[in-house]
């Protein structure tokens, strides 16, 4: 895209002002991972338990976990992590599923097997396969990703490739083949940009899914090594305290749903400008 | 409220406004008809032109809140003999009269159906509700209703779902639906166009019988110029939101007054004349409907138009039973 | 006719589906196409004229018959060696939002077609895209735009540009006026008469409305379930029609004339399911004439006359009539 161009699409993008505020929200999350070590005023890992289950104060503006640590900085640091794991989470299952999505969609001999596989896959509760695979493969940041993916993929084929379904029908792709367009530029052209949208609400949905679910692993003991903080890990570990502090549930569970509800509103404006018919009215 | 009109519906000057995104628009502004006791008015125009809209409003069946009637009226003459006003009747009252006197058949009968429910169930509700009428006769009645359509077997297809009809089938379904309660008028937007010609025929056959039976009035509403011959006594013909042109269906035919109305019928196929290198050529109306100005609507489209068309307003002439909305149709026809 | 036809299809069948829901879509077809006429395929939903469309492409494999295109079989080609049919056969659809990808701009959509073929590259391809939306009385400049920022005729117009950016010598055109209003269509029809007379182009034109198909064909086949029923002149077969369910579509036709005869002879009864047809005469069910005889035997296509052909058991015009009518 063109200097121009691009100055245009982000103008448009951002004239609706929640897309803006999620926008900046994405952003700020962002720029404290990066920052984490500039930005956070303690250190994520110093255990000082005279001070344990304190309420958000002067020194800990969010409170201390049971162990004396400063919330706020964890928060910070786990953003590093969550964020990380959720947006690479997204990123494979994305392109993996939308690559197969579209192969069973579109050719019909393979449809059978990739839809067997999605199946058997998905036969399976999430966490369980979850926590089936990294107990398989050993707890790394890298195999929580690995593992994830292997459990969202699957329902990005499933949307990807009821949307090729649709699509392949539709006149403009017979048009196109009529025309003996190949079959490589149908895929890449027709039915990936159409079947964008869905996609990317998918996405978004995946994201949260993700950060929710290295959460759950962590609480199972089957997630990221603990002294890495996750918004996860901090939940999990938490939650038994939940009842006398709060704080230590409620600040790491907001990071979550404040990071997933502004992807969410951002993909929905992004969804909004790949379709031209709407992108006039905004 | 009791304006003497020997008409059963009189439709006078109706305004029409939605409130959308881009501002309000007023997709009918000056639409004039009326529909007497067992005559059929068809009411044709260019996809856009504001018929489904003025059936909706004369239904109460505008989308709220965006839509509502900005001007003038809808009288319907009841059965008792009174007259009242559909635009301002309150939502019991039409409510009351919907399904009772007022009847309406759509376009596309599968969405106007339920899926869940057999068709004989849901006649019979219909019947339930407006004759007060029990279980089992209500079944009985729905019955009858479908072999007044000519459903064939309509005892055992009573019990049968929309989904296993076809789609004619359904429209007669639809038309029973609608006759359950004998309305003395009913309105019918498009229901022929998603159907073959042969079915179509069937339908068309079948409306003129049940009003011939019944007497009601029939507000038929097609783009179909084929259907308007067939079917209609009068012919009122809208563009862009307006009435340009009402008349008995031979004269309008015959000499159309308004230059949309004649151009409309030199586009049909049948009407092709042979060019002068043999071929036969349809005539055809340049452009399309765009943006409407202060003058006349067609004036952008109009062969006749002068510099006076789009100086203001035109006005709706009436003369004995026709009427039409050009300034210079007199000079045009002579 | 004395060119060898451009196009000639032969026993053409196609059946979707497996035993218990198999759909008899097109059975038993044939006719040809002489180079620059125009052939109309009538028949009510369902009668298998888009797939017979579709078939002739080659966008959807025959179950048996042959299609000759330039004096080739092109029936049973795969994919891969069909660019040249797909340089010399195109189709105009009937859906003008459907048929045009609403994520592309209309530069794109034509251009499609000249990159497939590498017909044109560089400015040469502005230019050519320029040239054939002038070509359908678009401005060129609209080039530019998305397929929702034109009206229903515009898009038309759009996938007509398309069609004709490969330079076909046959166009499929599937109902191409269908979903437009009257003057719109108006329009469109011309159009397609401009540009047959100006490139020479054959038609395969399908329709269900007899009177655009009456305007625009030198030929037409009727078609009733799959099957044609009657094949000749448009003269013929519209003036002096020999099949019954011709006849019973002509008169189920209403004409935009108060003064003609109301409809009166009706066909009772709805279309019998493609899944399951009668036996014999597929139109039996529905024939005011029919006898014990037409639900044995299928009735095979017979001449009335030069190039016009009929498939009834019985002749009226020649007082064949049947004892039972
Ligand atoms: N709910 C709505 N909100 C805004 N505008 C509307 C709404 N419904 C209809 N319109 C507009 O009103 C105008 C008239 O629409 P209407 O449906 O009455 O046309 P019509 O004559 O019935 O056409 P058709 O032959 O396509 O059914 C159109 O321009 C349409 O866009
Ligand atoms: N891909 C398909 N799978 C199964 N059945 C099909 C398929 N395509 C068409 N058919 C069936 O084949 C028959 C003929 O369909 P076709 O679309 O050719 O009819 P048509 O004459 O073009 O009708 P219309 O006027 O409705 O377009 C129909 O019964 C249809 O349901
Ligand atoms: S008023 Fe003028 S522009 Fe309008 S229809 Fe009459 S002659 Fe044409
Ligand atoms: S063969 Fe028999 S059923 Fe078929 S059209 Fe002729 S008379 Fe009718
Ligand atoms: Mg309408
Ligand atoms: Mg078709």
């Amino acid at each position: 895209m063109e200097q121009s161009s691009l100055l245009l699409f982000l103008r448009r993008m951002f004239r609706r002002k929640l897309v803006l505020v999620a926008f900046v929200v994405l952003c700020a999350i962002m720029l404290m991972a990066l920052l984490a070590p500039w930005i956070a005023p303690h250190e994520p890992t110093t255990i000082r338990v005279v001070r344990r289950l304190k309420p958000p104060s002067e020194l800990n503006w969010l409170g201390t976990d049971e162990f004396g640590r400063d919330i706020l900085s964890r928060i910070v640091y786990g953003a590093r992590a969550s964020l990380g794991i959720g947006l690479a989470v997204v990123l494979v299952s994305m392109t993996v599923g939308t690559l197969f999505g579209l192969m069973a969609g579109y050719f019909r001999s393979l449809d059978g097997i990739i839809m067997r596989v999605v199946d058997a896959l998905m036969a399976l509760p999430d966490i369980l396969l979850a926590i089936f695979l990294v107990a398989v493969l050993g707890a790394s940041a890298f195999n929580v990703v690995l593992a994830l993916s292997i459990v969202y993929t699957p329902r990005v084929i499933r949307v990807v490739r009821a949307s090729t379904l649709v699509i392949r029908e539709l006149p403009f792709v017979e048009a196109a083949r009529a025309l003996g367009v190949s079959t490589r530029r149908i895929l890449s052209v027709h039915i990936l940009l159409n079947v964008a949208s869905p996609v990317l609400v998918q996405a978004t949905f995946i994201f949260a899914y993700a950060v929710l679910a290295e959460a759950g692993l962590s609480f199972l003991g089957a997630g990221v090594p603990p002294e890495l903080p996750t918004w996860g890990t901090m939940i999990a570990s938490g939650q038994q305290y939940a009842d006398q502090a709060f704080w230590v549930v409620l600040f790491p569970g907001l990071a979550i749903v404040l990071a997933a509800l502004s992807l969410q509103v951002v993909g929905d404006g992004l969804r909004d400008m790949l379709d031209p018919k709407l992108r006039k009215a905004l | 409220m009791n304006m003497d009109t020997p008409s059963l519906l009189s439709i006078q000057d109706l305004e029409v406004r939605f409130r959308t995104e881009d501002g309000e628009v007023t997709p009918v502004r000056g639409v004039t008809l009326s529909v007497s006791p067992g005559e059929t008015v068809a009411l044709v125009g260019e996809s856009g032109s504001g018929k489904s809209v003025t059936s909706l409003a004369t239904m109460g069946l505008l989308p709220r809140p965006a839509g509502r009637v900005s001007g003038g009226k809808i009288l319907f003459r009841q059965r008792s003999g009174q007259t009242v006003d559909l635009a301002t009747l309150p939502l019991p009252d039409l409510r009351r009269l919907r399904g009772a006197e007022i009847a309406m058949v759509f376009q596309e009968p599968m969405t106007s159906l339920n899926p869940v429910l057999t068709v004989g169930e849901q006649i019979a509700e219909s019947v339930r509700l407006h004759m007060g009428l029990g279980h089992a006769s209500a079944l009985k009645r729905a019955a009858e209703m479908l072999d007044l359509v000519e459903i064939p077997n309509a005892r055992r297809r009573v019990h049968e779902y929309p989904h296993q009809m076809s789609g004619g089938m359904r429209q007669r379904v639809m038309i029973a639906l609608a006759m359950s309660c004998n309305p003395s008028l009913l309105i019918a937007d498009e229901p022929t166009t998603a159907l073959d010609v042969t079915i179509q025929a069937q339908i068309l056959v079948l409306i003129q019988r049940l009003q011939r039976e019944i007497g009601m009035g029939v507000l038929f509403i097609t783009h179909n110029l084929g259907v308007v011959a067939e079917i209609a006594d009068r012919v009122t013909v809208m563009y862009a939101g307006q009435v340009v042109e009402t008349g008995s269906v031979g004269e309008l035919f015959r000499t159309p007054r308004h230059p949309y109305t004649s151009a409309l019928l030199n586009c049909l196929p049948a009407r092709a004349r042979r060019g002068e290198d043999g071929r036969r050529v349809v005539q055809s109306i340049p452009g399309s409907i765009g943006k409407v100005g202060n003058g006349c609507a067609f004036a952008p489209r109009c062969g006749q138009a002068t510099d006076s068309c789009q100086a203001g307003s035109v006005l709706l002439e009436t003369e004995m039973d026709r009427s039409v909305r050009c300034l210079r149709w007199r000079e045009i026809l002579a | 006719m004395s060119a060898s036809p451009l196009l000639v299809v032969e026993g053409l069948t196609k059946h979707f589906g497996r035993t218990p829901h198999l759909v008899r879509a097109v059975e038993d077809v044939g006719f040809h196409v002489a180079p620059g006429e125009v052939l109309g395929l009538v028949g009510e939903s369902g009668s298998g004229k888009s797939t017979i469309g579709r078939l002739v492409l080659r966008l959807i494999d025959p179950t048996s018959g042959t299609i000759r295109f330039a004096g080739e079989d092109i029936s049973k080609r795969p994919e891969r060696q069909l660019k040249a049919l797909r340089r010399n056969a195109q189709m105009v659809f009937q859906d003008p939002y459907a048929s045009l990808n609403p994520r592309l701009r209309v530069r794109d959509i034509i251009g499609e077609a000249l990159d497939a073929h590498r017909l044109a590259g560089g400015a040469r391809r502005t230019e050519r895209i320029g040239e054939l939306l002038e070509t359908v009385g678009l401005p060129a400049t609209h080039m530019t735009r998305f397929p929702h920022e034109f009206s229903g005729g515009q898009r038309q117009r759009i996938g007509i540009a398309r069609a004709l950016a490969v330079e076909p010598k046959l166009i499929i055109a599937d109902e191409p006026v269908s979903a437009l209003d009257v003057s719109v269509q108006a329009q469109v029809l011309n159009l397609m008469q401009d540009l047959r007379q100006r490139f020479g182009l054959t038609m395969l034109f399908i329709s269900h409305d007899l009177d655009v198909v009456e305007l625009m064909c030198d030929r037409i086949a009727v078609l009733y379930l799959g099957r044609i029923m009657e094949i000749g002149s448009t003269d013929d077969v519209v003036s002096r029609p020999r099949h019954p369910y011709t006849r019973a579509l002509l008169a189920a036709s209403p004409k935009a004339d108060p003064d003609a005869p109301k409809i009166r002879r009706m066909l009772t009864g709805d279309i019998p399911s493609p899944m399951a047809p009668p036996s014999g005469c597929v139109f039996r069910t529905r024939c005011p004439m029919a006898t014990e005889e037409c639900a044995r035997s299928i009735p095979q296509l017979r001449s009335a006359g030069e190039d016009h052909q009929f498939a009834c058991h019985y002749d009226m015009a020649h007082g064949e009539r049947p004892a039972a009518a």
